[in-house]
C-alpha cells in the first residue's frame, strides 16, 4: 500500500473527525450538564443544515456567513425546548426522556420530509471541489476550512466555560446540582441556557457539515449515534474529549476502511464504543465520576 | 364520540371520515360495494414516502397515466387503488392484504426486492396475480408460486446484459483498456451485482479487462474519501460501478477532489448516474457517466404515446428522467389489463391464467416480447448503454435505437 | 386480580381466540402484527421493569434467533421446533454476556442502552457479511403453497401464524404474571426500587438482575423464530435495524413500563393508531409524505408528556381495575 495513500486518508479521516467532534461538543456539553439524553441531536443537526441549504438558495449566503444567523437561532430554539418541554423530564425515568426526545426525533425527521421531500440537498460555493496540493498530499479545501472553524468554535466555547461567569456557574451546576442550589444559582435558566449553547454548537457543526455531506431528511438518527459513540470515547463533559473522540473516530473508521473491507468500517466505531464503555466508562479525557 | 353543536362541515367531515375509517378497520367491513364487471381494480403498491420514497413517486408517475393510455389503446377501464408500502415489509405485506380485502383483483409494484417477497406471499396466499415492476432479487421467482410476475430482469440478467454491453462499448470506441476498479455498494442490489459479475467475468471472452481491485462500501456513507483513495491508487483503468444516486453524487464529487480521471465510469447495471438529481446536483460533472440498464426504446410507437400522456401529467418533468420507473410500472399495469381483456372477468383464477398467457409484442421497454415462462418471469428483456450527454440520459447503443454516440474515453481522461 | 379484572380478561381471552372466525385476512395480519409486537414488548419489559435495565438494542436478539432458525432450516432442513432451541441458547448467551458484561462493568442507565445499541449495530453490519447466511441479499426461506398446516415446519395459513402468535403471547403473560407474583417477584421489585438497600437485605441482586437478562433475552428469541418463519425473509439491514429495536419499546412505554398489561395494550393501541392515520389520510386526500408519521410523532409526545407511567394504568382506574397490577 503506498504510503501517501495511507497520509491521504488519515489526514482526511483527521480534518472530518475534528467537524463530527464539534456536532459531539453540543451533545457533550447538553449531557454533561443537563443529564438529558438528547436522541435528537443528529436530527437538529440536519435541520441546521436545511437551514443553512435554504439562506444559500435564497440569498447566496456562505455556510460560514450563514453560521450567525443559524447558531442564534438554534440558541433560542434550544433555550425554548429545554425550558418548556424537557425541563420536566430531568427527573423521569430514563426510558422516558428517551422516549419524548424520539418523538421530537420523529416529528423534525417528518416534519423536514414534508416541507423539503426525500431528496438530497447541498450548497454548490466555489471551492467546494477544489483542493490544495503538496505534493503527493491532497488537502480538500471545504474539508480544511469546515475543520478549522469547528476548532475555532470549539476553542470559543471552551473559553466561554472558563472564563466567564455563566460558563464557571454552569460548570457548578454539573458538578454539583445540590450545591449549586444551595449558592443560589438559578439552575433552571443555567440548564436553559446550556441547552441553548449546545445547540448553537450543533447548528454550527450543521453549517460546515453541509460543505461535506449533502443533507436529506433520514440523515439524523446516524449522526446521533455517531455523536453519542464520540462523546463516550472521548469522555463526558470534557470538550477536549469531544474533539479528541470525533478525531480518533475519523482516523479509526477511514483506517478501518483502508485496511479491511469500507463497508465494515462503522463496526469499528461500534468495538471501540463497547471497549471504552467496559474499560474506561468516563472515556478517554473524562474525569472519574 | 360527543356531539357538538355548530360544528364546521369540515370537522364534522373529519370526524364522520375518522369514526367511519376506524369502525372499518377494526370490524373489517369488505369495502364499499362497487358494480362489479366493467372494471379493473389494480392495487399499485409503491414506497412513496421512507427511504425509497422519490423512486416510488417516479413509479407512481406511470401507474397514473396507465389508465388513460390504457383505455384509448385496449377499451378497458382500469381503476387504481394506491398504497404507500413506506419502504417498509410490515407495511407492505399489511397493505397488500388491505387492497385485496378492499376489492383490487390484481396487484401490481413495489420496486424493492423485500416488499415483493412480502407482497408474493400474500398475492400467493390469497391467490391473487401479483405483478412486479420492478425486482431484481432472483429468489422472488424461485419460490414456485404461481400468481407472481415479474416483467423486469432479475440481477444475473441485469449483470449479464451489462456486461454484454461495455463489450459492445469497447468495440464501438475501438479501444480496449486492460484493467478496471471495481466499486460496489454493500446491500442486496450491490452484492447480487458482484456475485454476478464474478460468476460472469470468467465466461466472457469480449471482455479482456481485469479487475485489478474491489471496493465495497456502505451505501449509507456520507464519506467515500477512502473508497475513492483506494480507488485511485489501484490505477485502474476505468471504473466499473455498481451505486445507487446518493452515493454515485458523492463519488463523482470525490474524484475531482482527488483529481482522479480514469477513462469513464461505467455502470454494469445500476440505478444512480442517469436520475435527475444526479445531474441537478452534479451539473456538468455528470456528463459521460454511463449506466447499462434496463430502459425504453426512444423509437417505439408505445413510448411516444406513454411520453405525451406523461408530459400531460406532469408538464414540468421529463419522461427521460424517469424512464425506467415509469416504463417498466407501466408495463406492469398494460400486462393486467391485455390479460383482462382476454379473460373478460376479473376472477382472480382466470386473471392469473390469462396473464400467464401473455404476448405483448407492441411494448415500450427494450428486449422481446413480452411472455411468461414457466416460473413467472420474463426471459429476454433487454438492456441499453445509456450514457449522460448534454445533460440528458442518452441512448448510445445498441446502435438500432440509439440516438447519438457513445464518447469514451470521456475528454477528462489523459493517456 | 378483581372480580372485575378476570372478567375483562376471559372476555378478551375469548375474542382474542374467535377472532380468525369473524375476521378477514386484512384485520388477521394487523392483530399478528399487534400479538408480535405485545409478545416483543412483553419480553423487553422483564429486563426494564425487572431488572430496571433500559434496551435500546433488542433487535439484536430477534435478528440472531431469526438467522439460527432459518439459517438451521435453509442450510439443513431442520425445523423450527428444534431451530428454536440453538435460537434460545445464543440469545441467552448474548444476554449473559451482555448483562455479564454491564454488571461486572457497573455499566448501567444510558450507558448500558449505548451498549445494547453498540452490540445490535456491529452485529448488523457483521451479518451484512457473512455470505453463508445470505449477507445484505439476504436469506431467503423456500415457501410453500399452505393450503394445509404443517405445524412442524410451521407453514400454513395465516390463522395457523395468528394462534402460535397468541399462544406466545398469552404465555409470556401468564409466565410474567406468575413470576411478579413469585418470590424472584418480590426480589425484582426490592431490586427496582432500591439496589442498595436490597443488598443490604442479602440479596444477589447481581444474580438477579442476571436473571432477568437472560429470560428476556431468551423470550424474545422465539419472536424471532417466528418471524423468520411468518416473512420467510430476512435481511440484515432490517431485522438488526435501530428502528426495530425502538419499535419494540414503543408499546410497553406508551402502555405501561413494568405493568402486565401495557405491552399488549400499547402494541394494540400504536398499531391501531397508525392504521387509523393512514385511512384517515386517505380519506381526506392527502398524500403528501410524512404526514402519517408526523402525527405519530405527535401523539407519540403526548402520551410521554402527559401519562409518563402509560396508558394503561390510568385506564385500569378508570375501569376499576384496581388490585392487582
Amino acid at each position: 500500500m503506498p504510503i501517501e495513500l495511507v497520509v491521504n486518508v488519515v489526514i482526511a479521516g483527521v480534518l472530518t473527525g475534528l467537524v463530527y467532534g464539534l456536532m459531539a461538543l453540543g451533545l457533550s456539553v447538553i449531557f454533561g450538564v443537563v443529564r438529558v439524553v438528547n436522541f435528537a441531536h443528529g436530527e437538529m443537526m440536519t435541520i441546521a443544515m436545511y437551514a443553512t441549504v435554504v439562506l444559500f438558495a435564497a440569498l447566496q449566503l456562505d455556510p460560514f456567513l450563514a453560521v450567525v444567523p443559524v447558531a442564534g437561532l438554534f440558541f433560542v430554539f434550544g433555550t425554548l425546548l429545554q425550558a418548556g418541554v424537557i425541563n420536566p423530564f430531568i427527573t423521569r425515568p430514563e426510558h422516558s426522556q428517551f422516549m419524548l426526545l424520539v418523538a421530537v426525533a420523529i416529528i423534525m425527521v417528518n416534519g423536514l420530509l414534508m416541507v423539503f421531500g426525500p431528496d438530497a440537498r447541498n450548497v454548490q460555493v466555489d471551492y467546494q471541489l477544489e483542493s490544495y496540493a503538496i505534493g503527493p498530499i491532497l488537502l480538500d479545501k471545504a474539508r480544511l476550512y469546515a475543520s478549522a472553524a469547528a476548532v475555532a468554535a470549539s476553542a470559543a466555547l471552551f473559553a466561554f466555560f472558563k472564563f466567564t461567569r455563566a460558563g464557571k456557574a454552569i460548570r457548578a451546576c454539573a458538578d454539583n446540582y445540590l450545591g449549586a442550589k444551595v449558592v443560589g444559582l438559578d439552575v433552571k435558566r443555567y440548564y436553559a441556557l446550556t441547552f441553548g449553547l449546545g445547540s448553537a454548537c450543533v447548528a454550527v457543526a450543521g453549517c460546515m457539515m453541509i460543505l461535506l455531506v449533502d443533507v436529506s431528511p433520514v440523515l439524523g438518527p446516524a449522526y446521533t449515534l455517531l455523536a453519542f459513540v464520540i462523546v463516550i470515547v472521548g469522555g463526558l463533559g470534557s470538550m477536549g474529549g469531544a474533539l479528541l473522540g470525533g478525531v480518533l473516530i475519523g482516523v479509526s473508521e477511514a483506517l478501518a476502511g483502508l485496511f479491511i473491507t469500507p463497508s465494515a468500517k462503522s463496526m469499528f466505531s461500534f468495538a471501540l464504543l463497547i471497549l471504552v464503555l467496559l474499560l474506561r466508562p468516563q472515556g478517554l479525557l473524562g474525569r472519574k465520576p | 364520540m360527543k356531539a357538538q353543536t355548530g360544528t364546521s362541515p369540515v370537522r364534522r367531515r373529519v370526524l364522520k371520515a375518522a369514526a367511519a375509517s376506524a369502525a372499518l378497520s377494526t370490524i373489517g367491513f369488505p369495502g364499499i360495494v362497487r358494480a362489479q364487471g366493467t372494471k379493473l381494480k389494480v392495487g399499485v403498491l409503491l414506497p412513496r414516502s421512507g427511504f425509497q420514497g422519490l423512486i416510488g413517486q417516479s413509479c407512481q408517475k406511470g401507474a397514473d397515466l396507465a389508465p388513460g393510455v390504457i383505455k384509448e389503446m385496449l377499451g378497458v377501464d382500469i381503476e387504481l387503488m394506491n398504497a404507500d408500502t413506506e419502504t417498509n415489509v410490515d407495511t407492505a405485506r399489511t397493505r397488500a392484504e388491505r387492497l385485496i380485502q378492499e376489492g383490487a383483483h390484481v396487484l401490481v409494484g413495489p420496486f424493492d426486492s423485500g416488499g415483493a417477497a412480502a407482497i408474493a406471499q400474500v398475492a400467493e396466499q390469497r391467490g391473487v396475480p401479483f405483478v412486479i415492476n420492478i425486482a431484481a432479487a432472483p429468489q422472488i421467482t424461485e419460490q414456485g408460486y404461481k400468481f407472481v410476475f415479474r416483467n423486469f430482469q432479475t440481477a444475473p440478467d441485469i449483470v449479464r446484459n451489462g456486461l454484454a454491453l461495455i463489450g459492445d462499448l469497447f468495440q464501438a470506441s475501438n479501444i480496449a483498456p486492460r484493467t478496471a476498479v471495481f466499486m460496489h455498494v454493500n446491500d442486496t442490489f450491490g452484492m447480487a451485482m458482484a456475485k454476478g459479475i464474478s460468476a460472469f467475468m470468467g465466461r466472457l471472452t469480449q471482455l479482456p479487462f481485469k479487475i485489478v481491485d474491489t471496493i465495497q462500501y456502505d451505501p449509507a456513507a456520507r464519506d467515500l474519501t477512502v473508497e475513492v483513495s483506494k480507488a485511485k491508487a489501484s490505477n485502474a483503468d476505468f471504473l466499473l460501478l455498481v451505486c445507487r444516486l446518493n452515493d454515485a453524487i458523492i463519488l463523482r464529487r470525490e474524484m475531482v477532489k482527488q483529481r482522479w480521471n480514469p477513462m469513464g465510469i461505467v455502470s454494469p447495471g445500476s440505478p444512480g448516474m442517469y436520475e435527475e438529481q444526479y445531474f441537478k446536483t452534479l451539473g456538468k460533472l455528470s456528463e459521460y457517466s454511463i449506466s447499462n440498464v434496463p430502459w425504453y426504446n426512444p423509437r417505439a410507437e408505445l413510448t411516444k404515446v406513454v411520453e405525451k400522456a406523461f408530459l400531460k401529467q406532469n408538464p414540468k418533468d421529463k419522461l427521460v428522467f424517469n424512464g425506467l420507473n415509469v416504463g417498466f410500472t407501466f408495463e406492469a399495469i398494460l400486462v393486467a389489463a391485455d390479460a383482462f381483456r382476454r379473460a373478460r372477468s376479473t376472477d382472480a383464477k382466470t386473471l392469473a391464467d390469462a396473464i400467464r398467457q401473455t404476448n405483448i409484442t407492441s411494448k415500450m421497454m427494450l428486449g422481446g416480447p413480452i411472455k411468461f415462462n414457466e416460473k413467472g418471469q420474463v426471459e429476454g428483456i433487454g438492456s441499453a448503454c445509456v450514457q449522460n450527454l448534454n445533460l440528458t440520459p442518452t441512448v448510445v447503443l445498441p446502435a438500432a435505437v440509439a440516438t447519438a454516440k457513445p464518447v469514451f474515453p470521456w475528454p477528462y481522461y489523459k493517456a | 386480580m378483581n372480580r372485575r379484572a378476570a372478567v375483562l380478561l376471559a372476555m378478551l381471552a375469548a375474542a382474542l381466540i374467535l377472532l380468525p372466525a369473524v375476521a378477514n385476512s386484512y384485520v388477521l395480519s394487523v392483530a399478528t402484527l399487534i400479538l408480535f409486537f405485545a409478545y416483543t414488548g412483553q419480553a423487553w419489559n422483564v429486563m426494564m421493569g425487572f431488572a430496571g435495565q433500559l434496551s435500546l438494542g433488542h433487535s439484536l436478539y430477534v435478528g440472531v434467533a431469526a438467522y439460527a432458525a432459518a439459517g438451521l432450516f435453509f442450510h439443513f432442513g431442520i425445523g423450527p421446533w428444534a431451530g428454536v432451541w440453538l435460537a434460545m441458547l445464543l440469545c441467552t448467551a448474548l444476554g449473559a454476556v451482555i448483562g455479564f458484561l454491564a454488571f461486572r462493568f457497573g455499566i448501567s442507565g444510558v450507558y448500558f442502552a449505548l451498549l445494547t445499541i453498540a452490540f445490535a449495530e456491529f452485529t448488523r453490519i457483521g451479518f451484512d457479511h457473512i455470505d453463508w447466511l445470505g449477507g445484505p441479499g439476504g436469506l431467503f426461506i423456500k415457501v410453500e403453497q399452505r393450503e394445509h398446516m404443517d405445524l412442524l415446519d410451521l407453514r400454513g395459513p395465516p390463522q395457523m401464524f395468528y394462534y402460535v402468535m397468541l399462544a406466545l403471547t398469552a404465555g409470556a403473560f401468564a409466565l410474567c404474571a406468575w413470576l411478579l407474583r413469585s418470590r424472584a417477584g418480590y426480589y425484582w421489585q426490592a431490586i427496582r426500587e432500591d439496589e442498595q438497600a436490597a443488598q443490604a437485605l442479602g440479596i444477589n441482586t447481581f444474580r438477579w438482575k442476571m436473571l432477568a437478562m437472560v429470560l428476556s433475552s431468551a423470550l424474545t428469541a422465539l419472536a424471532g423464530v417466528f418471524f423468520a418463519f411468518y416473512y420467510n425473509n430476512l435481511f440484515p439491514e432490517q431485522i438488526f435495524h435501530i428502528s426495530r429495536s425502538i419499535e419494540i419499546i414503543l408499546g410497553p412505554v406508551i402502555g405501561g413500563v413494568g405493568t402486565l398489561f401495557g405491552p399488549i395494550l400499547g402494541a394494540a393501541v400504536l398499531t391501531i393508531l397508525a392504521d387509523s392515520i393512514t385511512e384517515l389520510l386517505a380519506a381526506l386526500g392527502i398524500e403528501i409524505p410524512g404526514v402519517k408519521q408526523v402525527f405519530y410523532g405527535v401523539v407519540l409526545l403526548a402520551v410521554v408528556m402527559f401519562l409518563p407511567h402509560g396508558i394503561w394504568p390510568t385506564l385500569a382506574r378508570k375501569l376499576g381495575l384496581e388490585g392487582r397490577d
